[in-house]
């Protein structure tokens, strides 16, 4: 089955995790911008991620027959830097025209604390003013729950904002509901050990739905596995669910979230529209 | 005499852990344990919403047995057991931080 993962960070990942995504099925990835496992020093080394966010992995991906998107942003860890923040938020506007980018993210909290916050705010406002979509991180374990309601209670501020035009990620049993019933989008990342294992989304999906709910690996440098998507298309499998949910899942939602974008523009393969009736 | 491999991988198990105190091995396996607790949390409620009763079954009785501490008779127990693990929220956050309205 073709897929979309909708997060997946490649700079971190070797080329041939491209090649044994695009075997297992991958057309499609968008790379939000995230924290590179060590603060930046200045705004010019974020400038130059977000060159290779724009044109050096589109370019690997495409040697694979993987069309490569990618959101743009200064990552909830390093905004508790509130100057370099801004810094960097000004440099955003110059790369929004890039073919690939489809919006601003993932922002988000990562302690919840009040720097995180206003910067989290000026992102949202950035987005607004440049009309842009939004992709959103929520905190991890203990800080999840209440970071993801900070995040909604900001979000809900914001008079101009298209709910639809919003995924908040990262969502697990206790966050999942608050954001559907909010009318934003909702991403499950596939982690070994934290965020969800393939079964416990599966398990999210059936008790929620298939509706604005999206599955990604989040792949990055950490522990992590770039070809859960797949996983999660056996466990459905498994379970007796038909290939049009699963499709659904791994391949229509992302496509319909990503398709508000002006700069979504999947063209599928020959052998893609042969398979999946484009 | 032959060295049986079952020994090796037993000795080799007993010196990686004989290498490491307490404390060390609480902070290397917390996360690994946490996501197996909530597992068991998730298995039980996909056994619970399946057809079908699996109660008295002998090896349903071992795992309850196994894991009292995470039964109770209420649903939503990966939820329950992920608010648990979770900093309390309280909805006037944004006057403690004295956030600016953006509406």
């Amino acid at each position: 089955m073709y897929y979309i993962d909708p997060h997946i960070h490649m700079v971190s990942r070797t080329t041939d995790d491209y090649q044994t995504l695009a075997r297992m099925g991958c057309v499609a990835m968008s790379e939000p911008a995230f924290w590179a496992g060590f603060d930046r020093g200045s705004a010019e080394s974020f400038r130059d991620y977000f060159k290779q966010l724009t044109e050096v992995e589109p370019a690997r991906a495409a040697q694979y027959g993987i069309q490569h998107f990618t959101w743009l942003c200064i990552n909830a860890k390093e905004a508790e830097n509130v100057e370099l923040s801004r810094e960097v938020m000004k440099l955003i506007p110059e790369f929004l025209d890039c073919p690939n980018v489809l919006g601003i993210g993932e922002i988000g909290l990562n302690k919840n604390t009040r720097n995180e916050s206003i910067i989290f705010q000026e992102h949202v406002e950035l987005a607004i003013a440049h009309q842009q979509q939004i992709l959103i991180h929520t905190p991890h374990l203990a800080d999840k729950y209440q970071g993801t309601r900070m995040i909604l209670d900001m979000l809900a501020g914001h008079a101009g904002l298209e709910r639809c035009q919003v995924l908040v990620d990262h969502v697990e049993e206790h966050t999942v509901r608050d954001v559907i019933d909010a009318g934003y989008w909702a991403g499950m990342t596939l982690y070994p050990v934290t965020k969800c294992t393939p079964a416990r989304a599966v398990d999210i999906i059936e008790r929620m739905g298939p509706d604005r709910l999206c599955v990604n690996s989040a792949g990055d440098w950490g522990p992590s596995k770039p070809t859960a998507v797949p996983d999660l298309i056996l466990e459905m499998r498994r379970r007796g669910h038909s290939e049009g949910v699963i499709r659904q899942i791994v391949f229509d939602n992302p496509y319909q979230f990503f398709s508000q974008s002006k700069h979504f523009s999947f063209t599928p393969t020959k052998e893609t529209r042969v398979f999946e009736s484009f | 005499m032959e060295k049986n491999r079952d020994d090796d991988i037993v000795n080799n198990v007993w010196r990686e852990s004989g290498e490491m105190n307490a404390l060390q091995v609480l902070d290397r396996e917390f996360l690994e344990v946490r996501a197996k607790i909530l597992e068991i949390a998730a298995s039980l409620d996909r056994m619970d919403r399946a057809d079908g009763d699996v109660s008295m079954d002998p090896n349903r009785q071992l795992l309850v047995r196994g894991i009292d501490l995470l039964l109770s008779n209420q649903p939503d127990r990966a939820e329950r057991f992920q608010r648990l693990f979770s900093r309390d929220y309280h909805d006037d956050w944004q006057i403690e931080f004295e956030m600016k309205n953006r509406a």
